[in-house]
């Protein structure tokens, strides 16, 4: 694939570093090359957090994302933050409770779905909103075959919680699914 | 944690990974962003090969066990950041002095003391070769990806074990926290480099040299020999001495360990330096974003760019840069690009000696350079 590159954002805590640190690794396994970088620092504690993950067919130069591919934002302060920073054929991507403008939404095709939510009441585990995420990124840019990236949330997700992550994982895939049909 | 010999790995991560296959098996510490990851990953992975970690009280503790462990036997390894660095120069002169190999690692953060715990800086390139007082040998490397910590970590231990000299692992936040994918080569797939020890060429004579060679064979400290170990001038057998033909000799071979064997030291990378027009030289993680910058020129049919990156910054590559002065006929215009205020191009300006002109391209706001402010330089000075 041309590089591409994701850009993840939500509040700390919420999982996005790990987020990005699968898909990095789902590409890889599934033989692209990759680069993850993340913010850290004051800017990573509380307040909003992003982190980044570029893939490609080719070797990655230059390690930095500045206009995205996609964003994908958990929470309103992160959107509002990284919004600047998109091009026009940028994907964004935001949970349901984030306000976008009509104005955005008229110039990037935009996906609203209900990730936190489902998260705490579909998949019973508020922490696998991440896990959500990578099976929503997943399913509209084809970063990663799904046995690959299946794979590397296992890596990642602590014992116990294995087959609910992959149920977040894929029913993250259907919510973007669906949502593209409709 | 080892197992798979392809892996998605941190900057840092990597130069533990290729540490232990170069035979590391001590680290001592005090963990600082941005290296916290070294120390981490050094107490996971050491104990699993047998090796040891301990978290030391301070930067001082930190490289002072480290040496211990060194003069031992083992091959060991402290990591720090800039604050951790400028304490830890005392006991980088006395590795230096007492020729005990050790490798230190600096991932690099903006300013002057605590400056900016999280932000890329190359500032410490100088303070890596001039840091510690004194006449000293040392060797700086500096890597530009995350499979270049893993690899240049085997060399940086090879290096201190061939010519027993601290070698400074310069690294910065661009690489040390940048994830990638990374060959976890096997060490029996490597060239691993041992101290040499001949019991019966040293005696008792534990810094005595053989004919020839500029560096004397290892006596393992605690083995049964009986010699010192000062960072005062010594005789052969270690103990202090204030004799000038000593010293000076002593001095002479320290800094002739280096000078001379730099060909088997130096290392760099060049791309399109034949013929470029404009040359950018820069090192470590800057590199890439000259990469990128070279990849957004090439959209474009205009100025041709070209790359010199010393991956040994000290000694830095000087045949290298004279070759590419004297071969490139087409070559108008040298950019150093750093995360500094400017380091680098002090010893490319003396290279260069006014031939082509040199610009700087530096940044000191914790940001990082961006391929577009390359390319914006460029069309300013070209």
């Amino acid at each position: 694939m041309a590089r591409t590159e994701v850009r993840m954002s939500g509040s700390g805590g919420q999982g996005v570093i790990m987020g990005t640190i699968i898909l990095a690794e789902a590409a890889y396994e599934d033989g692209k090359q990759v680069a993850q970088c993340q913010s850290y620092g004051p800017e990573a504690r509380g307040g909003s957090s992003k982190a980044e993950t570029i893939i490609s067919d080719n070797r990655i130069h230059y390690t930095k994302v500045k206009y995205p591919d996609l964003l994908l934002s958990l929470t309103q302060l992160s959107f509002d933050k990284y919004l600047p920073d998109v091009k026009d054929s940028t994907i964004i991507v935001v949970d349901s409770s984030i306000e976008v403008s009509e104005e955005t939404k008229k110039a990037h095709k935009v996906y609203i779905l209900p990730i936190l939510d489902a998260a705490a009441e579909v998949i019973k585990n508020k922490m696998s909103a991440n896990i959500i995420s990578c099976g929503v990124v997943n399913e509209i840019l084809h970063i990663a075959d799904w046995d690959a990236i299946e794979h590397a949330v296992l890596n990642h997700v602590p014992k116990g919680t294995e087959e609910s992550n992959l149920n977040a994982l894929h029913y993250g895939a259907k919510m973007a699914r669906e949502y593209s049909e409709n | 944690m080892a197992g798979k010999r392809f892996q998605v790995l941190q900057g840092n991560e990597a130069v533990v990974e290729g540490g232990i296959a170069a035979g590391m098996r001590f680290y001592s510490g005090y963990p600082i962003t941005p290296s916290t990851e070294i120390a981490e990953r050094s107490a996971l992975r050491l104990p699993q090969v047998g090796g040891k970690f301990i978290q030391m009280e301070d930067e001082i503790g930190g490289i002072a066990a480290a040496l211990g462990a060194s003069m031992a036997g083992l091959k060991a390894m402290t990591a720090t950041s800039g604050p951790g660095f400028s304490l830890k120069q005392e006991n980088i002169g006395y590795a230096a002095i007492a020729e005990i190999p050790i490798v230190i690692v600096d991932v690099q953060r903006e300013g002057p003391s605590t400056g900016l715990p999280t932000s890329p800086s190359q500032g410490d390139l100088m303070q890596s070769k001039w840091g510690t007082h004194g006449d000293h040998p040392v060797i700086v490397i500096s890597p530009s990806s995350v499979q270049e910590c893993y690899n240049e970590t085997v060399r940086a231990f090879n290096m201190a074990e061939r010519f027993r000299v601290p070698v400074i692992f310069l690294m910065d936040e661009i690489v040390g926290h940048l994830r990638e994918g990374c060959e976890l080569i096997p060490p029996e797939e490597l060239t691993i480099s041992n101290r040499r020890v001949d019991r019966e060429f040293n005696g008792t004579l534990a810094y005595a040299v053989q004919e020839g060679n500029y560096v004397p064979e290892y006596a393992p400290f605690g083995s049964g020999d009986h010699f010192n170990v000062t960072g005062l001038f010594h005789n052969l057998d270690g103990f202090p001495t204030n004799d000038s033909e000593v010293t000076d000799s002593q001095e002479r071979r320290l800094l002739d360990k280096i000078t001379k064997r730099r060909d088997r030291i130096e290392k760099w990378e060049e791309v399109d330096t034949d013929d470029c027009e404009v040359m950018i030289i820069c090192f470590g993680g800057t590199a890439r974003a000259v990469e990128g910058a070279m990849d957004a020129s090439h959209q474009y049919d205009s100025v041709k760019i070209g790359m010199f990156r010393p991956i040994t910054v000290w000694p830095f590559p000087e045949a290298a840069l004279h070759k590419i002065l004297k071969h490139n006929k087409h070559l108008r215009q040298i950019i150093v690009a750093e995360h500094n205020d400017g380091q680098m191009i002090l010893e490319v300006q003396r290279l260069v000696e006014g031939t082509v002109p040199v610009t700087h391209l530096g940044k000191i706001d914790g940001t990082t350079i961006t391929p577009d402010e390359i390319l914006e330089k460029i069309k300013e000075v070209y």
